[in-house]
């Protein structure tokens, strides 16, 4: 040690870091930090944490200590009375019935229940064409099918029963993933171009013909269009396809009383149902009901109002003010009114405005008013993304040379449209709520047939776990949009940060 | 595109109608307006032969004709011998009210929730998260059954609040929330309550004049006047005063159980709360939202500007923070407010009598008009939100950002 004693002393290594005292640190330095950070934080967190207690140790028991099998809401009671609970869900409502709410009264697949799981039973009957065939009485088909219903579980019906509405959700996601997720393969997409007519068979069944003929007779109708277009310009191409939609779907020379081949798409189903006699079952939209009901309406209207609105959009903004004018009066006029008025308009007063003795689906009706009423709130979503886009993006467009559909498809509309998605994704969101106001003009919608199971002498009087399961099926799927919305806008996002 | 004033005048062709730009936007307009001329004369057209089949025509005398239906919350005097018209502005009271009421309480519980969403405490935000997905997320119709089940359901009967009964009044027994709806005391206006009211205006008329000079004073001086205090004591002294120099003019009237319900007091039915507080709860996770987005959209620099201008954090937020986020605020605000009027027709859902279920429900089944009394409906409520979006644009129009 004497030798170096004259050195000044420099240490030559790091001291090891020393741990931070206790409560500068881990869980008590978040608890600290986030939850009693003061004395009107700590007074705040302590109300909270007494409220959601005292909330939370209400539901948890009634949720938790529920019953799932019994055969009435008094059964339920005296299970929970012989269980000496104080309060229980009755979940058992839900058990027996989540099949309704899901498809209403939408049918079963019968025949092939019967072929499934009661081969011997339909043999002695005398076959399938025996039972379910056309010749055989009523009463008989009822007794098979109603003992074969209640001897089978309710997955077994989800399954096999409901194998058409499943399909068409099943191919629904496989459709809607390529517009979704850009990384999927595009050649996906010609599916989703296919998909409405394939859920259309697959919901409503019918002869195979009239989905396929509609499909072929649009698609001839492009390609006319294109044909002309490529030699004769644009607008004669444009003309050209509807003139070609014309003669394929309704009668133009009927105005001068000329008949002949037109239209042509009935003609020919006619010859095809003869010859090739394909199809499934026919369900009238009367049957359709459920929760099946409300994501029917919401994705047709969805997809339907998204172009409307944006043209809509497009029109106010226009130059031409006939245009505009008539564009800010549709917009205003169905913003402006409620949707339970306009749907009661289309269920009420839509046959006055048609032409004499025509009349159509309620569904239908209800899909075009929805329709109509969600373009107008996204055409306003619309506008606000165009207004928010500086003006150097519209001159920058023209000094390109590009005409005006061209400008707006290639710089304005996906720009306008990435500022917009939030707001269109509520507009949607909004959309698949308001379809729970179809109950009021008589469709079973999922909150109908609530009131349907509690009109029944079991269930009479059970009140919250049908809101709460309807209100969770509601919310699993807007959450789920709501939470799309945000990655999408997280994904389109292209400024620096 | 070259100066088109260089060029020589072209001699005009009709396919310049189409291919020339200047002349293209007339044609479309020509062909469009031909087009909507021909669906509203087809649309006329078919209304008029359909009538005509049901033998009906469009007249509105219907609405002087004798109602003949009761409607169980009037804000004004209306009996069934009265008229339809009369049924109609008692529905429309009706819609009013709640959408008011609807809005106040919507926007409390809205500012709250979206200023404690942003809170610091962890836990508070996340309650307030929850709370508001939850409502966001699930419609509006379910929270209306599930708020009336509420009422109807989970509230005790009226026969209940007896001696030894299981329910007791609240407030030091005087509103009873009961089955049959929520029963509190109603005010007794006697001679002299008018004046006491006409005092209570000229206070807060008094109140207003007070925050002008406040405001004048400031500018001119700096000083700032206790304009809080000053205003409590201008609201409270003058009306206590008055109140109890004319005699107490105004008294209440107390709900009391007698035979199987409660008499006398003010009887508020189980629709209109269920409907009121569901629209506010609806209404008010959509303005939490509105509010939390205002909020941020004040960028943190204005705040530390201000402190470093030495401003205190009170005034800060009252004359640099909250003035901006105002102006974020308050058109998607009024949007709302506009939504839940809308939205009031859900009404339907639980039997309150709005204008939906007079004129367009009651009245429209016993005379059969459906065409006159849909069209009547719709006008009310067009003009409400013409009414509301007008205001709005007044109001946009006097807080935009003076670009110049």
């Amino acid at each position: 040690m004497s030798k170096v004693h004259n050195v000044a002393y420099v240490r030559a290594d790091m001291l090891p870091e020393s741990p931070p005292p206790p409560g500068a640190a881990g869980v008590v330095k978040w608890l600290r930090e986030n939850l009693f950070s003061g004395p009107i934080n700590t007074i705040m967190t302590l109300i909270t944490i007494y409220v959601v207690w005292s909330v939370l140790s209400a539901i948890l028991p009634w949720v938790f200590n529920g019953i799932w099998t019994a055969g009435s809401l008094n059964e339920c009671r005296e299970i929970r009375a012989a269980r000496g609970l104080d309060t229980a869900a009755c979940w058992a409502v839900i058990n027996e019935r989540w099949l309704q709410i899901l498809f209403g009264f939408y049918p079963t697949d019968n025949p092939l229940l019967a072929r499934l799981f009661y081969a011997d039973e339909l043999a002695a009957a005398g076959g399938a064409e025996m039972v379910f065939g056309g010749g055989i009485t009523v009463t008989q088909r009822v007794a098979f099918v109603s003992a074969m219903k209640n001897e089978l579980s309710n997955s077994v019906l989800f399954l096999f029963g409901y194998w058409r509405p499943l399909a068409a959700l099943a191919l629904l996601i496989i459709a809607v993933a390529p517009i979704l997720y850009s990384a999927l393969p595009r050649f996906l997409l010609v599916f989703s171009l296919m998909y409405p007519f394939v859920a259309f068979f697959l919901l409503w069944g019918g002869s195979v013909w009239l989905p396929l003929l509609v499909a072929l007779g649009i698609v001839a109708a492009i390609m006319v269009g294109r044909l002309v277009s490529a030699r004769f310009g644009a607008l004669a191409g444009m003309i050209a396809a509807i003139v070609a939609f014309l003669a394929i779907f309704m009668n133009p020379l009927g105005f001068i009383g000329v008949d002949g081949l037109f239209p042509l798409l009935p003609q020919l189903r006619s010859v095809l149902d003869s010859a090739m006699p394909w199809g499934l079952p026919y369900i009238s939209s009367d049957a359709f009901g459920g929760f099946m009901l409300a994501i029917i309406i919401g994705t047709s209207g969805i997809v339907l109002s998204l172009p409307l609105g944006i043209a809509l959009a497009l029109g106010r903004q226009s130059s031409m003010p006939l245009i505009k004018w008539v564009c800010v009066s549709f917009i205003e006029v169905i913003r402006g009114v409620p949707l339970i008025v306009w749907l009661f308009t289309a269920s009420l007063l839509l046959n006055y405005f048609l032409p004499p003795g025509t009349s159509f689906d309620l569904l239908l009706r209800v899909i075009i008013m929805v329709t109509l009423f969600a373009s107008a709130y996204l055409a306003e979503v619309v506008r606000g993304g165009l207004a928010a886009l500086p003006n150097g993006q519209y001159e920058a467009a023209n000094s390109l040379g590009l005409d005006y559909w061209k400008s707006m498809r290639l710089i304005i509309l996906p720009q306008a449209l990435k500022i917009s998605i939030p707001g269109i994704v509520n507009t949607f969101i909004g959309l698949f709520k308001d379809t729970t106001l179809v109950v009021f003009i008589g469709l079973r919608d999922p909150l109908g047939l609530t009131n349907a199971i509690r009109a029944t002498s079991e269930w009479n009087g059970i009140y919250w776990e049908l809101y709460i399961f309807v209100g969770l099926l509601f919310f699993t799927f807007c959450f789920f949009m709501s939470r799309y919305s945000m990655y999408l806008e997280q994904r389109l996002r292209t400024d620096h940060r | 595109m070259a100066d088109v004033a260089d060029q020589p005048r072209e001699k005009f062709r009709l396919g310049m109608l189409l291919y020339d730009v200047r002349y293209r936007s007339l044609t479309i307009q020509v062909v469009a307006a031909i087009l909507i001329m021909l669906l509203l004369v087809q649309l006329v057209d078919n209304t008029v032969t359909n009538l005509a089949a049901l033998g009906k025509d469009i007249r509105f005398n219907f609405l002087w004709s004798t109602a003949g239906y009761d409607i169980n919350q009037q804000l004004i005097p209306f009996t069934s011998q009265d008229t339809h018209a009369r049924a109609a502005y008692v529905g429309i009271l009706n819609t009013l009210l709640v959408a008011f009421l609807g809005c106040i309480l919507a926007t409390i519980i809205g500012v709250l929730a979206g200023v404690l969403r942003l809170s610091k405490n962890w836990l508070i935000a996340r309650v307030m998260t929850v709370y508001v997905e939850c409502m966001r997320n699930t419609p509006l119709l379910i929270w209306i059954l599930i708020v009336f089940a509420v009422m109807t359901e989970a509230t005790p009967q009226p026969s209940q609040f007896r001696e030894g009964g299981t329910a007791s009044m609240i407030l030091w027994d005087t509103v009873a929330i009961s089955n049959r709806g929520v029963f509190m005391p109603r005010p007794i206006w006697a001679d002299g309550s008018g004046i006491v009211m006409a005092i209570l205006g000229l206070s807060i008329i008094g109140i207003f004049v007070l925050r002008y000079v406040a405001r004048k004073r400031q500018e001119d001086t700096g000083q700032i006047l206790p304009v809080l205090p000053l205003s409590l004591a201008l609201l409270i002294v003058p009306v206590m005063a008055a109140f109890f120099l004319l005699g107490r003019p105004i008294t209440l009237d107390y709900p009391v159980l007698g035979g199987f319900n409660f008499q006398g007091g003010l009887q508020v039915r189980n629709s209109f709360i269920a409907l009121w507080l569901a629209l506010s709860l609806y209404t008010s996770a959509f303005i939490a939202e509105i509010v939390r987005s205002g909020i941020l959209a004040v960028s943190n620099g204005q705040t530390e500007a201000a402190f470093a201008l030495g401003i205190q954090p009170n005034r800060t937020m009252q004359l640099i923070i909250l003035p901006q986020a105002l102006r974020v605020i308050i058109p998607p605000l009024i949007s709302q407010y506009l939504n839940l009027t809308k939205n009031s027709s859900l009404a339907i859902a639980v039997g309150y009598m709005d204008v939906r279920s007079t004129l367009g429900g009651i009245t429209i089944n016993q005379t059969g008009r459906e065409l006159e009394g849909m069209l009547l409906l719709g006008i009310f409520y067009l003009i409400t939100s013409l009414i509301i979006s007008g205001l709005m644009n007044v109001y946009n129009s006097s807080v935009k950002l003076k670009e110049r």
